[in-house]
């Protein structure tokens, strides 16, 4: 319960923090938006607008209380002609987003707890081996370098899939999956290396254990000892390491959409960062840092809820 | 028939190595064991000797990172040593069982204890989960736990230390083994505790004649426990033979060194009146835990006041006290006749130099990248402002007092043994020119022949340089080798405090004769006779049993 | 000349000769990366922004890697590359660690309200993703290079934070520091002379790990378009600006991409050595 609310608390400081970065900036920020030849009365009417003369506080409420309803304000860029409303513009994309991470996620969790498990059982094997010195390369791969590698071989040189993954509402499941493998395999062999590292790493830990060896020399068959006493043991890490990586994976989507021109939150932001539009990016920043946090949470509480000492608390006793 | 002439296990010309570093050295060098049906073997030894080795060895079983290089394990005709692991398997558990030091480690903490004990029989099949529950019943009800017939729905740590050992040794039984062997199964516990432990243990394997292997590092408990000792050394076998004939002939040298501290006696000095350290009704709590309760002992200049109590009785809270840092709730302190002040960065660098502390662990004592010589140069030059040459000159002359080479100077911690750091950590404290050190549990981390030297070592520069000791143990051996005056804690309150002879041979408070009484001798039958002695004293020895205020025991969070 | 300094290097390093191949190879790697940067006025061929040529001229004898899209040679470019990416992650992770470390260094021996507050305020920093924080930022105050150094150092900086204070717990609670503070030392002292010296195998190793992560977060954002601004080459930069050859079948948009991959595992076989022998030296 504590959990919760201490993550509840974070959202609200860093949306504070997001708000605040832009709100408390040097007064020249709408001069840099409008351009150096904009005159006084353009740039205190852009204030005005924008409400940068109102208190921080009094805008802060106002966003975060629209952005729980879904409502993010106007963009900058609907300031030329058309209204465009942040929310409209995210929407959709957040929804692509969700896609390309959850098929990215449905390929990499499997595979790197197959892979670690395996490699956690067979030390020092030639899979372990490779595993380690695979770990090691991949987290040193910028997502850009994969994803023109992968576009260099499976479009260029052998042409199976699409270097555009441009898709939209209308895209059938399986064109969708198609146009996306590229960008989703990119990120299952970014994130994949890592949880597969930490997934081992949990699983030796609680192999090491005495209770182990006492189930070993308690006549217990291999089979018994891996299901009945390191498993309950060992997911509760391997969870909080698995929506640990998905946090991650949230990130790594920002590169690979820009490079696979894909319409998601993720590009989106990057636009805007380079336009400045600022309710776009709090918007999309807002909407990555909840994703993440709760992502985290989530590992939290499935570790403490998985802890028989928290599960079986001590004034319990006897019943 | 004819099996029970041949010995249950024969162990011939066996070594072990283990690797660290990518090393390889030998850990058990050569060693021969028989043991018979229903016979108790005690292997005891220090740290280092092998023992825990040898007798995983026993089972068939060495641990990561060690191998068997020679020799054969012979058990009912069978040898381990070449066994496939699926023999192996069927006979560990069911034929062979195994009983770890720390109970707390080897239960899974994610399954009740019940289920944890009748895995073994329903796994071999030697009897159905219900049978095997009942029976569990039974087992738990031989070795006195509380509540016999709901204690296993508990999860391990809902239970206290002794009361998992004994949950353990009813999982080691389940299968009624041939053999089971106990790897220090009540050096973790305290001695009250542990005399429990050490009783339901005995009761049960002589109830089901089980042969055993006992494996320790303290002489006393194993004299209770084991018919035949094999004494070990360095992977070597020292010297075997019958425990009461050991016991009252030992043939090697060293075999009588490990009951050396045992043989140290002080001869009591009264005070001579001028009292150093004086504390007065104090009283502190960790939070809203209270950790000390209305203590009042003084410190006489130039003796030994020995705090004595088991763990959670409140004399590490107390030290911390002392040292300011932790401050009272109530009460005074009084140093050299002023109060002393209650935090440590309020007390100028005269008092702070006064005042020094010995710890337990001298590993974590020294600062593992600075060079010993260093170490106590700085505190020369600190609190004596020694500089050069004269600081050396200095530096010098304390290595003599400790009695170790100057050459060890340039050494790092990591380089000396145990008992070397323990004297530079005395060193350390002497360089401040200190009037009172308080010593915590110095003695505790060392084997047997290394602690008797640090304790002659503090009682002769007592008689240097007349430094008053406050010598908090919870090993009553150590005491009357240091102290003066002797002071009982329980619980955060002292319960007993008079001079050495008046407490140790003639105690007035009840816990004080329970403590005394709870501490194994090397007698052959101690146990015997103290437990007869209690439970001649009727319902209130079983009314307090340890399980029910060891389990109130819980020590504060830090 | 390149040779004895390559060998006196290697002494340098102590023990690099019982080093696992990969780790050697990771130390070859990065001198030849660190002689690159030193030396890029001397061995690039063109100056860093001239144009020389036409637009994605192909390979050949006077362009060996031809020119990107404004005609600038591409392998001058990606000399002079090495020297501005290696440096700015350089001062980077420098600035990132001195003060992270020495915050977390205070955190963990004052402990009380000195840790709560820095600890609460880099809980708050990590809860949101390094990349898009960065973002937000930029957006704020503009990516110049001073900015992007300035913003990543802070971030990463939690990072450091974090290990450091981890790390010096570990050592402020053992028995020697609480020894060294009741002879009256003072903070400083015991932050420096007693605990640093115990903390600094892991955070070495750590150096190499944020280095790569700094290396690899200024390369993303420079891709992005929001890092380091043209005409700085820069491999991040240079991976955007030619990404399109790739579709005509053409490595060269790989081959800074390929410089920043290979430097960074170099630097992460080195440091998988290191930590190996740090934690061997423990036992």
């Amino acid at each position: 319960m504590s959990r919760l609310i201490l993550g509840l608390m974070t959202l609200v400081l860093v949306s504070a923090l997001i708000f605040m970065v832009v709100a408390l900036l040097p007064g020249d920020f709408a001069r840099a938006i409008l351009g150096p030849n904009a005159t006084p009365e353009t740039v205190a009417a852009f204030r005005h607008e924008v409400g940068l003369d109102r208190p921080a506080l009094a805008r802060y409420l106002e966003w975060i209380s629209g952005a729980v309803r879904g409502d993010f304000g106007l963009s900058f860029s609907s300031r030329s002609g058309n209204t465009r409303t942040v929310a409209e513009m995210i929407l959709p994309r957040f929804r692509n987003t969700l896609f390309l991470a959850g098929f990215a996620a449905l390929m990499a969790v499997p595979l790197a707890i197959t892979l670690g498990v395996l490699s956690a059982l067979y030390r020092n094997s030639w899979l372990d081996r490779t595993v380690n010195a695979m770990t090691l390369t991949s987290i040193s791969l910028p997502e850009f370098f994969v994803a023109y590698l992968l576009m260099f071989f499976f479009v260029v040189k052998i042409p199976l899939f699409y270097s555009l993954a441009s898709v939209d509402a209308g895209t059938p499941l399986g064109e969708r999956l198609l146009r996306t493998a590229l960008p989703a395999l990119t990120l299952v062999l970014v994130t994949v290396a890592h949880m597969m590292r930490m997934v081992r790493a949990s699983i030796i830990a609680v192999l090491a254990s005495p209770y182990i060896e006492m189930a070993r020399l308690k006549g217990l068959s291999p089979a018994r000892i891996i299901l009945r006493h390191a498993l309950p043991n060992a997911w509760a890490p391997i969870v909080s390491v698995i929506a640990v990586n998905l946090a991650y994976l949230i990130v790594g989507v920002v590169v690979v959409e820009v490079v696979f021109v894909y319409p998601g939150v993720g590009q989106l932001m990057v636009d805007a960062v380079s336009k400045r539009d600022v309710p776009v990016v709090q918007a999309c920043a807002l909407i990555f840092a909840a994703t993440y946090i709760l992502m985290n949470l989530a590992a939290d509480i499935l570790t403490v809820v998985s802890n028989p000492r928290l599960l079986h608390p001590k004034e319990g006793g006897v019943r | 028939m004819t099996q029970t002439a041949s010995p249950l296990l024969r162990i011939k010309g066996l070594h072990i190595e283990g690797e660290s570093n990518g090393v390889w050295h030998e850990i058990v060098r050569g060693i021969d064991l028989t043991l018979n049906r229903g016979e108790v073997l005690g292997l005891i030894g220090e740290s280092g000797a092998g023992k825990s080795t040898l007798g995983l060895a026993a089972m068939g079983y060495t641990k990561p990172g060690c191998r068997l290089t020679a020799g054969s394990i012979h058990f009912d005709g069978q040898d381990l040593a070449r066994a496939d692991t699926r023999s192996l398997r069927d006979l560990w558990g069911r034929r062979i069982a195994y009983v770890a030091q720390s109970a707390a480690a080897a239960f899974n903490p994610a399954h009740r204890l019940i289920e944890q004990v009748i895995e073994v029989p329903v796994v071999h099949r030697t009897s159905l989960s219900p049978a095997a529950r009942e029976d569990a019943v039974t087992l738990f009800r031989d070795l006195q736990l509380p509540d016999p017939e709901r204690i296993g729905r508990r999860f391990p740590h809902q239970v206290s230390g002794g009361q998992l050992q004994r949950a353990m040794t009813a999982m080691a039984m389940t299968c009624r083994p041939d053999l089971i062997i106990f790897d220090e199964p009540t050096t973790a516990l305290d001695v009250s505790t542990q005399i429990e432990v050490m009783a339901a243990i005995r009761s049960v394997v002589r109830e089901f004649g089980t042969a055993a292997i006992y494996i320790t590092h303290d002489l006393a408990v194993v004299t209770q426990m084991a018919d035949r000792l094999m004494v070990l050394r360095h992977g070597e076998l020292v010297e075997e033979a019958p425990t009461a004939e050991m016991i009252a002939t030992p043939r090697q040298s060293y075999t009588r060194s490990l009951w050396a501290v045992q043989a140290l006696h002080k001869p009591e000095r009264p005070s001579d009146g001028r009292t150093l350290l004086e504390v007065d009704h104090l009283g502190a709590r960790y939070g809203s835990f209270r950790v000390l309760d209305d203590v009042s002992f003084s410190v006489p200049e130039g003796r030994t006041v020995a705090l004595v109590g088991e763990s959670g009785s409140g004399k590490s809270s107390l030290a911390r006290v002392l040292t300011g840092l932790l401050a009272p709730c109530d009460g005074q302190i009084r140093y050299d006749g002023r109060p002393l002040p209650a935090r440590f960065q309020d007390r100028d660098r005269s008092l702070l130099r006064e005042i020094q502390m010995i710890y337990q662990l001298p590993d974590t004592a020294l600062n593992p990248r600075h060079r010993i010589g260093d170490i106590i140069g700085q505190q020369v030059t600190l609190h004596l402002g020694l500089r050069g040459a004269a600081r050396e000159r200095r530096v010098r002359d304390l290595f003599e007092m400790i009695e170790l080479s100057p050459h060890l100077a340039n050494r790092l911690p990591s380089e000396l043994s145990g008992g070397q750091k323990q004297r530079v950590c005395i060193a350390r404290a002497l360089a401040a020119e200190p009037r009172l050190i308080i010593c915590d549990e110095v003695t505790s981390a060392l084997d047997q022949l290394v602690a008797e030297g640090i304790l002659k070592l503090l009682m002769r520069l007592q008689a240097e340089v007349g430094v008053s000791y406050l010598y908090i143990t919870h090993d009553i051996a150590t005491v009357d080798a240091v102290a003066d005056t002797v002071v009982v804690m329980q619980q955060g309150r002292i319960v007993e405090q008079g001079t050495k002879g008046d407490v140790l041979s003639a105690p007035r408070d009840s816990y004080t004769c329970r403590l005394l009484s709870s501490v194994p001798r090397i007698e052959v039958g101690w146990l015997d006779a103290v437990l007869s002695g209690r439970s001649g004293s009727g319902p209130r020895a079983k009314a307090d049993d340890g399980t029910v205020w060891s389990s109130a025991w819980l020590p504060p969070a830090p | 000349m390149s040779r004895a300094l390559v060998s006196h290097m290697v002494k340098a390093w102590g023990g690099a000769r019982n080093a696992p191949v990969m780790a050697q190879v990771g130390l070859v790697v990065m001198i030849f990366y660190a002689a690159l940067a030193l030396l890029a006025p001397l061995i690039a061929p063109y100056p860093e922004t001239a144009l020389v040529g036409g637009m994605f001229e192909p390979w050949s004898a006077t362009f060996p890697l031809g020119t990107d899209q404004l005609g600038r040679d591409f392998l001058s470019r990606l000399i002079y590359g090495a020297r501005n990416t290696i440096g700015l992650a350089l001062a980077t992770t420098l600035l990132a660690f001195t003060t992270g470390g020495f915050l977390g260094l205070v955190a963990a021996e004052r402990g009380g309200w000195v840790d709560q507050v820095l600890s609460r305020i880099v809980d708050v920093l990590m809860a949101m993703p390094q990349l898009i924080f960065a973002l937000v930022l930029l957006t704020a105050f503009g990516s110049s290079i001073l900015n992007l150094v300035l913003i990543i150092a802070a971030l990463d900086a939690t990072r450091v934070f974090r290990l450091a204070r981890a790390v010096a717990l570990n050592v402020v609670s053992l028995d020697f520091v609480e020894a060294a503070r009741l002879q009256g030392h003072g903070a400083l002292r015991i932050i420096l002379f007693e605990v640093l010296p115990n903390v600094i195998p892991p955070l070495v190793a750590e150096l190499g790990l944020r280095f790569c992560f700094v290396f690899l977060t200024i390369s993303a954002l420079s891709f992005l378009g929001i890092g380091i601004q043209p005409p700085t080459a820069d491999w991040g930069s240079m991976v955007r600006e030619t990404a399109a050859l790739i579709s005509y079948g053409d490595v060269t948009p790989l081959l800074p991409a390929g410089a920043i991959v290979l430097l960074a595992i170099a630097v992460n076989f080195v440091v998988d050595w290191f930590l190996l022998k740090a934690s061997g030296l423990k036992e």
